[in-house]
């Protein structure tokens, strides 16, 4: 098992002359880890530290009628029980630090519990023991409801409501759609004429991050009336955010202390231990810890989410994919969690890496009552990337081509547009693509082993953004009342049409300038080749047989090149004029003149929304549109 | 009843940073009197690396030697801000935030030695082994620490810097989706070849061969790492894993490793490793986060090699040998399609 490193692909692009990057530089803690004295969170020793076990659901969806702890409060050990009457702001939402959703979820239920393992009591004692017969003492009179597990089930109209805030069972986008929309061309115009169509679903399982070590907190009082919390958190401010919020504190009260963490993989985001330990921390003015065991952190830690995913492909003769739609179900669980981010960002994944001329989605961020999903590695995109990648061999069967060349004649090569409306650089799939095939010695066609992702971009209508039909399908509230299966285009709604165009922001996410030119790098010694000097990669007419360049499609309209080129540095390196300082959010970059016969400018304008100045919010600088 | 090999492929990108942006990280980078660099963040090592990384960074950006640079993170007494390791963030947006905090010290340090040596400090280089010199004239030249010593006990200047990297929020429209994601992609294509044994259904991975396009790889050995480790972890997907393995049903949900179910070490599979690098212009020397998309084609190629042994069409997760059985019942056989790409 080692690695060879293709420097001849790309060497144009890249110097490699560097004294410490790309070295293999030994670990700076590699030593402490190997020899077991790392200090993780747990490995902070504090005298008469106390121990936090929680009293959880045993039911999916219930009112909670009474709940009796005077025998727990009783037993030997026990110090301290905590309900959600005892959280100074019990309902949080982890995203309300970038202002996006509403505040859904209590650290401690009280009223009603909405999934099997929900907390309700959290048990503080002098022994893990202790605590946790106390928490077997608790009598909780629970009234059972019906619940749902299901994703599409849950979209019925006669589903139970699973969380309160949001009764329609999805999260709202925008106060408008119980969906978050993809429109890009016109799908069903496609689909009509297609010589194929070709239809898959897709179900990812939930999986467990599995962290060797198992999330949770320790929280002592610190001098000063201050709280030292020593954390597994992936997230140092989100988890102080959410603590000083919920606790309502001022954070200047907390110090918080990790960053060695033993695996994460997404399961240790989402900031309820750190929050309970340190209430309970200072409910009781002793060192308090609340770590899961392996049985919590698999079945009430959140896990990846359930998805499913359907996909519908118009497909030509040749193997060129003309039309791509897609319908998914983000399963988030009883609350909001960051399912409701995934969705976006898996929309803004889609069509995969792949050229598609007409593309929809309707992406769904769908409560049920079962444990809250939440990140976990490839967020919001393992799940696609399963379905579509199946579908992609579905669609090379139908078309009898070989799985790799389908791939490369319809991957994304730099200059095409997008389907969330940015021009796609920086490509590598089709050299990925070659090289596995060389490795594995999986013979590839003369065409293929030829084409390049730095040619054929961006070359007639792939570089365009084309006329775009929408609708209004989908609002809040419409489908619970009416019934309407969640698909796209259902026919409903009303349609409107947007005119083709360039997109008005090809800036792509470019980060902001430095602040003071003396924090700006100098661009050769960052190992960057093709600057703003460097002649642009060759475009428009080219031999296609020398070249590798897309092969045109029959029956398409061939249009000329849109502006692009080679590698272009970002804003955040280019040099400015001496003394300027530039305190704003970096503006994109200027455009280039559109090609001559594109279509007019005012056709762009609708689409001048996207990069803005972040709103102020305590600990995160953003916020988002819901 | 027979065991038959099948071949698949899957390839894929993966968006790098945060999606839609608005998400900075701030770093802090100081010398002491002799010249050794601490560099101060609130980023969280998972076993990722981002400390070494990070290290790495910075002592390229100073032009001094990786043992007199250290890393301290995640004390929000000391680490200035930062959103947290997750989301294929912290190379590319914590990585740039010290290699700008990490610029501006280095300015300092040269405007130091330029005093010392009486020269511009435009006219001076590092040789990252501990020296500034005049460039072209190597003889001509101050060590790092005797700079630093300079610096802070007879100039009474600061050999510090400060850098914060910060996409800016991008919107989502409402009715057609646009937004700006991110800025760069990764790429990775994959072959898998296993055999399917059409009496027990047990799928075993014999040999992946990846390519994976990683922009630049600012430490080959935690590249690795990563996508061996990955594409375990993709094989642990496909084949093994799920907390309720009757979803949408919640029963069976298991509570340990006895249950819960991955790959042994006796599993481990072969993995030939391509590395391809297209530095994105955007990303510190190029290089983009690879840890997080490296087990995603694993499942789809595993399934498209499933298919590829049995005619067997696996699209609900996790591949177990009771759905492969099932399949093979159901078309009455096993489907052997041919070996792709002979």
């Amino acid at each position: 098992m080692h690695a060879e490193y293709r420097k001849d692909l790309f060497a144009d692009e890249r110097s490699d002359d560097f004294d410490v990057v790309g070295k293999p530089v030994i670990r700076q803690d590699i030593l402490g880890h190997v020899t077991g004295r790392s200090k993780f969170y747990d490995d902070h020793a504090f005298d008469g530290l106390l121990h936090m076990r929680c009293v959880r659901s045993p039911h999916h969806r219930a009112r909670i009628r009474s709940v009796d702890s005077s025998a727990a409060e009783r037993q030997d050990g026990v110090v301290r029980v905590l309900g959600g009457r005892d959280v100074p702001v019990n309902t949080n939402t982890l995203l309300s630090l970038i202002n996006f959703g509403r505040d859904d979820e209590p650290l401690l239920a009280t009223g009603k519990v909405g999934y099997v393992g929900q907390p309700i009591l959290a048990i503080v004692a002098t022994s893990v023991r202790a605590a946790q017969e106390a928490v077997d003492a608790v009598k909780v009179d629970y009234e059972e409801l019906p619940h749902v597990l299901d994703v599409e089930e849950a979209l019925k109209p006669e589903a139970p409501i699973v969380n309160d805030e949001y009764p329609n069972n999805t999260f709202d986008y925008f106060d408008t759609y119980d969906h978050q929309k993809l429109r890009f061309g016109d799908v069903e115009t496609a689909f009509s004429r297609a010589d194929h169509v070709v239809e898959g679903e897709y179900q990812m399982s939930p999986i467990e991050q599995a962290p060797i070590e198992t999330c949770g907190a320790i929280a002592a009082p610190e001098t000063s009336d201050r709280i030292t919390v020593h954390t597994s958190t992936q997230a140092l401010f989100f988890s102080v955010g959410v603590t000083a919020k919920q606790l309502d504190i001022s954070s200047a009260r907390l110090h918080f202390i990790g960053g060695t963490v033993g695996g994460g993989f997404g399961g240790k985001v989402d900031s309820h231990h750190e929050p309970l330990a340190a209430l309970a921390c200072l409910a009781t003015g002793k060192p308090v810890k609340y770590m899961w065991d392996r049985a919590e952190e698999m079945q009430v830690g959140g896990p990846r989410g359930g998805e499913r995913w359907r996909i519908k492909d118009g497909v030509m003769r040749d193997g060129r994919i003309i039309a791509r739609a897609f319908t998914g179900f983000f399963d988030a669980g009883a609350y909001t969690r960051l399912s409701s981010y995934a969705v976006q960002k898996s929309t803004g994944h889609l069509p995969g890496p792949y050229s598609i001329p007409n593309v929809a989605s309707n992406v769904y961020c769908v409560f049920t009552n079962r444990t809250p999903s939440t990140a976990m590695r490839g967020f919001g995109i393992t799940a696609v990337d399963f379905a579509i990648e199946r579908h992609m061999d579905k669609v090379a069967r139908v078309v009898g081509m070989d799985p790799i060349e389908l791939r490369i004649l319809n991957a994304y090569r730099d200059g095409d547009m997008k389907a969330h409306r940015r021009e796609a650089k920086n490509c590598a799939l089709i050299e990925s693509c070659q090289a596995v095939a060389h490795k594995a010695g999986w013979r590839l066609s003369a065409d293929a082993a030829r084409a390049s992702s730095k040619t054929g971009g961006g070359e007639g209508a792939s570089g365009v953004i084309p006329e775009t039909v929408t609708d209004d399908e989908g609002r809040i509230g419409e489908r619970r009342r009416s019934g309407l299966a969640p698909e796209p285009f259902s026919g409903q709604g009303t349609r409107g049409l947007l005119p083709e165009g360039h997109s008005s922001n090809n800036s792509s996410a470019f980060g902001n300038a430095p602040q003071r030119e003396d924090m700006e790098a100098e661009i050769e010694r960052l190992g960057f080749k093709g600057g703003p000097g460097a002649p642009p990669t060759p475009r428009g007419p080219v031999d296609e047989a020398a070249s590798g360049a897309r092969p045109t499609v029959p029956g398409e309209t061939s249009r000329p090149a849109g502006a692009g080129g080679g590698p272009t540095l970002p804003a955040a390196y280019a040099q400015r004029p001496a003394g300027t300082v530039d305190q704003s959010i970096a503006q994109p970059p200027a455009q280039e003149p559109a090609a001559a016969e594109v279509e007019s400018d005012s056709a762009t304008t609708h689409f001048q929304r996207g990069v803005r100045r972040p709103g102020v919010s305590r600990f995160i600088s953003g916020s988002r549109r819901r | 009843m027979a065991i038959h090999h099948g071949r698949g492929f899957a390839c894929i990108n993966y968006p790098i940073g945060m999606n839609l942006g608005g998400d900075p990280s701030q770093a802090l980078v100081h010398s002491t009197p002799d010249g050794k660099f601490k560099v101060t963040l609130s980023s969280i090592d998972l076993g990722q690396g981002i400390k070494s990384v990070g290290r790495q960074l910075a002592a390229e950006t100073l032009g001094v030697p990786v043992e007199d640079v250290f890393v301290d993170t995640a004390d929000s007494d000391t680490g200035p801000h930062d959103m947290g390791s997750f989301a294929s963030r912290g190379t590319h947006r914590m990585g740039n935030a010290i290699i700008r905090a990490a610029t501006e010290a280095r300015a300092q340090l040269l405007e130091a030695a330029a005093e010392e040596l009486e020269v511009d400090a435009s006219d001076l280089s590092t040789d990252g082994r501990g020296n500034i010199h005049v460039k072209g004239a190597p003889s001509r030249s101050i060590t790092v620490e005797a700079t630093a010593t300079a610096a802070q006990f007879n100039q009474g200047r600061t050999l510090a810097g400060r850098g914060i990297f910060l996409v800016p929020l991008s919107e989502v429209d409402s009715d057609t989706g646009e937004m700006t994601p991110v800025s760069s992609f990764a790429h990775a294509a994959l072959v898998i070849d296993l055999t399917v044994d059409d009496e027990t259904g047990a799928v075993e991975v014999q040999h992946i061969n990846s390519a994976y396009e990683v922009g630049r790889a600012l430490n080959p050995r935690l590249v690795e790492q990563q996508l061996i480790g990955g594409a375990w972890m993709g094989v642990s997907h496909a084949l093994y894993e799920t907390t309720e393995p009757l979803y949408p049903d919640r029963s069976h949900g298991p509570v340990d490793f006895n249950h819960y179910l991955q790959p042994g070490p006796g599993d481990s599979v072969p993995h030939h490793i391509s590395v391809l690098e297209r530095p994105a212009p955007d990303a510190p020397f190029g290089g983009k986060g690879p840890g997080e998309m490296c087990a995603n084609p694993v499942l789809p190629a595993i399934a498209n090699a499933v298919f590829n042994a049995v005619g067997v069409e696996c699209d609900s997760l996790p591949i177990t040998p009771e759905k492969v059985l099932r399949g093979i019942r159901a078309n009455g056989g096993a489907r052997p399609q041919g070996r792709p790409g002979a």
